[in-house]
């Protein structure tokens, strides 16, 4: 969805988080790549560096877990491969930034770390990296070989979601109460762990994440979570790992149910995909991130004619929509869910898709008075 | 009804009833007015034929003409033919055109009859391998020069030291087919001419048309020059300027020898005609000494099948018996004929005319076991030329040649154009399209040996399209066109190493360093140990074995067949791949003025530096080859 362009923050006034024991672990596994390097390096071996696979084919889906799953395939990354060369190159560079953030014991964005390796390669034109894009993947790539998360190598990434709701909570030592924060609310940050992040006192009974910050503010204008006692998030489309992890402790550690409100298309099914399961990329991950719980509030294909939309919302699928469709009726833990089939069907009967933003045209608060609190009476969602 | 005659007096009935009758001309009047057609007269009305179609067209056939014959006269007098060509402009569309050879000379009395006459030579009745073969050429020229300008043919010749060298001027009658003495001059010391003592000079005057570039006097002689590495050339421009095209071998072609025709290659008519003109008198003995290839059996057995017999006279052979031997010849199996009539360029000299002409890296060539049309034993022998400095977006280039004979003109309705155009390139590395030529850095050229070339027209520019010829042509191009394939894959595959080396060497520095920061270890070290690595890994590649699992560079470079200029293709990215084909080969010097040649950028125009030859033999003293 949207593009990752955030400021450098070099050594932001943020402790840094992560315990001397773990930094150590993770030095070690950066040194122990690099010596293999050199070993095979003055040997003359063709120089490789293994990276587990994170592809549709190495992911598993484990039924008992209801998670994503992580498999044991791994792509071996060589130097003398005309097509993997430059990246290998970028693993040991970013390797050895990693490395040198661990031990200056500072943080730094995912821009600022693209930043600090980029420079022109001696005697050439070209630069070390094409593009943010680039160091980005190679960066997940060693934070997969190297068995750690993001935040153990200091790195976070840029802010995106909001949260606004009855619960305090405290955050790197600093209390925010999410009951007085403005029409701006709270800006999720991207490293949600116990010990940078603490919940205080709640009472809010479920969390309701919706799509994006358009339906979010008209939500919070209208003081749902005030009048529902609940917790209002956001996460910018597909939610930053940040807002997924903060979903994943507040259905974990106090309990609440998490229902979402997405539009009714591809990506929205899949956004529910993500929270519910975990995707693909972070399948390491999922453990963490993921929701086995979580609800599909909305917007249902069956809302057209059950709220009585008019024509103009529609909007039509295209080919590639359709073949999206598809692709997420045949993931495994779709499959044999049968509401979820029924549902993608009579998405692809209808012909179209609905933002959540078409039932305003009914009326400006339609969705939070009438839409979001019907559905909950009535425990109408998909799961 | 009204009965009219005709004009060729045969009665048409016409159904118009109020056309006017007029009688337009009796038998009789027509009887006075119909007369012999010289033949001289007819190719004046149908210059085109001869290759006289347009001003340009003519002074090029004009040289071609002349230096043809030299040729031809040299080589039968066993002379290593030196040939000086000058043309000077007289006027906008007026030329002179001087062509001296150092040939044996013409005897004085048969001066007015080989340049006056047409189809007049030594040549029509005979088979042998030449170049001329009608005995048009030379006298067209001179007669196409006299009708454009009304000047005379001005001819010099000298039969030896001891002989007086005759001037004679002359001029044709196209009435009579034969030529008129305007004047005569004999000049018995003058040798200015004649530096080794004999030697013929023709001069004419045309209307003409001067053009560099294709289908040019340069471009004739730059081919000439390959095709005859035994020769050398002069050759003075209208701009005065001087291009010398050295010899490349010291050695005279072997002589062709001269060949009875075969039987399989002869039309009725024709053997009608050898029957009325023989000394024979039966027609056993007939067959057997007219023909090659007929032995006593064969004789007998053709007479048997005609119905006669080898001793039956040959003034009784009437028309039906001549068919009935005729039908014979085509179905009995008569022995092809001999191909000792035939000189090949050969592969060594082929390559070495062309690596002098030709500024490309890569040489192939291919002869052809000899093979039989019509009777015709004929060879085709290919050249390929491939990068160095040819241009790349291009389509191949043709060249051409009919007894080393340079074609010019009609490339697409010549059979050796339709050869390279069915054969599939493809599969050698180079792009084709549809019913095209193959496009890319690439000179062809096809030579045809025979003893008749079968020209679609009497001014010989395009081969005729024979079945026979065209599938030995397309072998030839299939065999000289997969050592070019071999050598394509190579360089690709070359250059593909180049590109990956290139690839790994940028990266290693970073990862070295990298690795130094991340472990302590020197990157020196690394870095160093990476690059050996970076070399062998490409080097590997480099010498991938190819499909017969030989290592491809020993087995091309240890081809005869096959030359490899190394420099040339270091110098691919430099030196961009302007200078035409004839400025590479020729040496200009400017006649007057003390200015010195056109810059020489190129290091191997021809007699300065020798091009680096991969083949192990050491190129000896002005011979590549040895030969």
């Amino acid at each position: 969805m949207t593009k990752k362009k955030e400021s450098i923050s070099v050594g932001a006034p943020r402790r840094a988080a992560v315990s001397v024991a773990t930094d150590k672990k993770t030095l070690e596994s950066i040194c122990g790549m690099g010596a293999r390097v050199v070993k095979q390096s003055l040997a003359e071996i063709d120089p490789f560096v293994d990276v587990p696979q994170r592809t549709l084919s190495n992911t598993t889906y484990n039924e008992r877990k209801r998670l994503l799953e992580m498999g044991q395939s791994k792509l071996r990354r060589n130097l003398f491969n005309t097509a993997q060369a430059k990246k290998f190159m970028q693993t040991l560079l970013l390797s050895k930034g990693c490395k040198d953030l661990i031990e200056a014991r500072k943080t730094l964005s995912l821009r600022g770390m693209y930043y600090m390796s980029l420079h022109s390669i001696p005697g050439t034109k070209e630069k070390t990296f094409a593009g943010q894009d680039e160091s980005d993947g190679i960066l997940e790539d060693i934070e997969v070989a190297m068995e750690t998360l993001r935040e153990n190598l200091h790195l976070f990434a840029k802010k995106r979601g909001t949260m606004v709701g009855n619960i305090t909570v405290r955050d790197n030592g600093d209390e925010i109460d999410c009951r007085r924060m403005g029409t701006g609310g709270y800006a999720i940050p991207s490293i949600c762990e116990p010990g940078v992040l603490e919940f205080g006192k709640c009472e809010a009974k479920f969390v309701l994440h919706v799509e994006k910050d358009t339906v979010w503010s008209r939500f919070n204008e209208d003081r749902f979570w005030e009048k529902h006692n609940c917790i209002l998030t956001e996460g910018s489309g597909q939610p930053p790992r940040g807002v997924r992890r903060l979903l994943s402790r507040l259905n974990r550690e106090l309990g609440l149910p998490v229902y979402c409100l997405l539009d009714c298309d591809p990506w929205g099914h899949y956004i529910f995909s993500v929270i519910k399961q975990g995707s693909i990329n972070l399948a390491f991950e999922s453990s963490r991130l993921a929701i086995p719980d979580a609800k599909f509030l909305g917007i249902r294909a069956a809302d057209y004619e059950r709220c009585g939309l008019k024509d103009d919302v529609k909007i039509e699928l295209n080919d590639r929509d359709t073949e999206r469709a598809k692709q997420i009726a045949e993931y495994p833990w779709f499959l044999g869910n049968k509401p979820w089939q029924k549902e993608i069907q009579r998405m692809l009967r209808n012909g179209f898709k609905m933002e959540v933003e078409s039932l305003i045209t009914k009326n400006i608060s339609y969705v939070t008075e009438v839409y979001v609190p019907e559905r909950l009476k009535a425990k109408d969602w998909l799961e | 009804m009204t009965t009219l005659e005709s004009a060729n007096g045969v009665a048409v009935t016409e159904t118009k009833p109020k056309s006017a009758k007029v009688r337009r001309a009796t038998a009789e009047e027509m009887g006075d007015r119909q007369r012999d057609i010289a033949v001289s007269e007819f190719f004046a009305k149908n210059r085109h034929l001869l290759g006289f179609d347009n001003p340009r067209k003519a002074l090029l056939t004009t040289v071609k003409e002349a230096v043809d014959n030299s040729l031809d006269a040299c080589e039968e007098a066993g002379i290593l033919p030196s040939i000086h060509v000058e043309i000077s402009q007289l006027g906008e569309t007026r030329f002179k055109v001087t062509v001296r050879d150092n040939g044996p000379g013409i005897v004085r009395k048969q001066i007015e009859h080989v340049f006056g006459r047409l189809l007049y030579g030594s040549k029509f009745h005979r088979l042998k391998m030449s170049r001329g073969q009608q005995g048009i050429g030379i006298s067209a020229a001179g007669m196409y020069g006299l009708m454009t300008t009304g000047q005379p043919l001005l001819i010099v010749s000298k039969i030896g030291k001891k002989h007086p060298s005759h001037e004679v001027v002359l001029k044709m009658d196209t009435s009579k087919n034969r030529a008129d003495i305007v004047s005569e001059t004999e000049h018995p010391e003058d040798d200015s001419l004649f530096p080794d003592g004999h030697g013929t000079q023709v001069t004419i005057e045309l209307e003409g048309r001067h053009q560099k570039g294709r289908q040019s006097v340069d471009e004739y002689l730059e081919q000439t020059a390959i095709a005859n590495p035994h020769a050398s050339f002069t050759y003075v421009t209208p701009e005065n300027e001087r291009m010398e095209f050295p010899r490349g071998v010291e050695e005279l072609p072997p002589e062709a020898k001269e060949i009875k025709p075969h039987p399989k290659g002869i039309e009725l008519g024709t053997l009608i005609q050898m029957m009325e003109r023989t000394e024979r008198t039966q027609l056993g003995s007939f067959l057997q000494e007219e023909f090659c290839r007929v032995s006593p059996s064969v004789a007998r057995e053709l007479c048997e099948r005609a119905g006669v017999t080898n001793r039956t006279w040959i003034k009784q052979v009437g028309h039906k018996e001549a068919e009935a031997v005729y039908k014979a010849i085509q179905e009995v199996r008569i022995m092809a004929p001999s191909t000792d009539c035939l000189v090949p360029i050969g592969t060594k000299a082929l390559l070495s005319g062309l690596l002098k002409g030709v500024k490309a890296e890569f040489f192939s060539a291919a002869t052809r076991p000899a093979d039989v049309y019509r009777g015709n034993p004929f060879q085709i022998e290919v050249g390929i030329a491939f990068g160095g400095e040819l241009p790349k977006d291009e389509s191949a280039r043709v060249i051409r040649f009919a007894n080393r004979v340079p074609l010019l003109y009609q490339q697409s309705a010549c059979c050796s154009f339709k050869s390279i155009v069915e054969t599939n390139w493809r599969p050698y590395g180079l792009s084709q399209g549809r019913d095209a030529l193959p496009e890319g850095p690439l000179v062809i050229m096809i030579h045809m040996a025979s003893a008749w070339v079968p020209f679609t027209s009497e001014s010989k520019e395009a081969v005729a399209d024979y079945d026979e010829i065209r599938k030995e042509m397309r072998l030839a191009l299939q065999e000289a066109g997969r050592k070019l394939g071999a050598y394509i894959k190579r360089r690709q595959r070359m250059k593909h190493e180049t590109e990956r080396r290139g690839i790994f060497e940028r990266y290693i520095g970073e990862t070295a360093r990298a690795c130094e920061a991340i472990t302590g270890t020197p990157a020196q070290s690394v870095y160093d140990a990476l690059m050996r690595l970076a070399k062998t890994k490409t080097e590997e590649a480099d010498q991938s074995l190819d499909d017969e699992g030989q290592v491809l560079e020993s087995h091309l470079e240890s081809d005869e067949s096959v030359v490899i200029v190394e420099n040339r293709i270091a110098a691919r990215q430099e030196v961009e791949p302007t200078l035409p084909l004839h400025e590479a080969l020729a040496i200009h010097e400017p006649l007057s003025g003390a200015k010195p040649a056109a810059p020489r950028s190129a290091p191997a125009l021809i007699g300065k530096v020798k091009p680096k030859v991969k083949p192990k033999a050491k190129p000896s003293d002005g011979n590549l080859f040895g030969m």
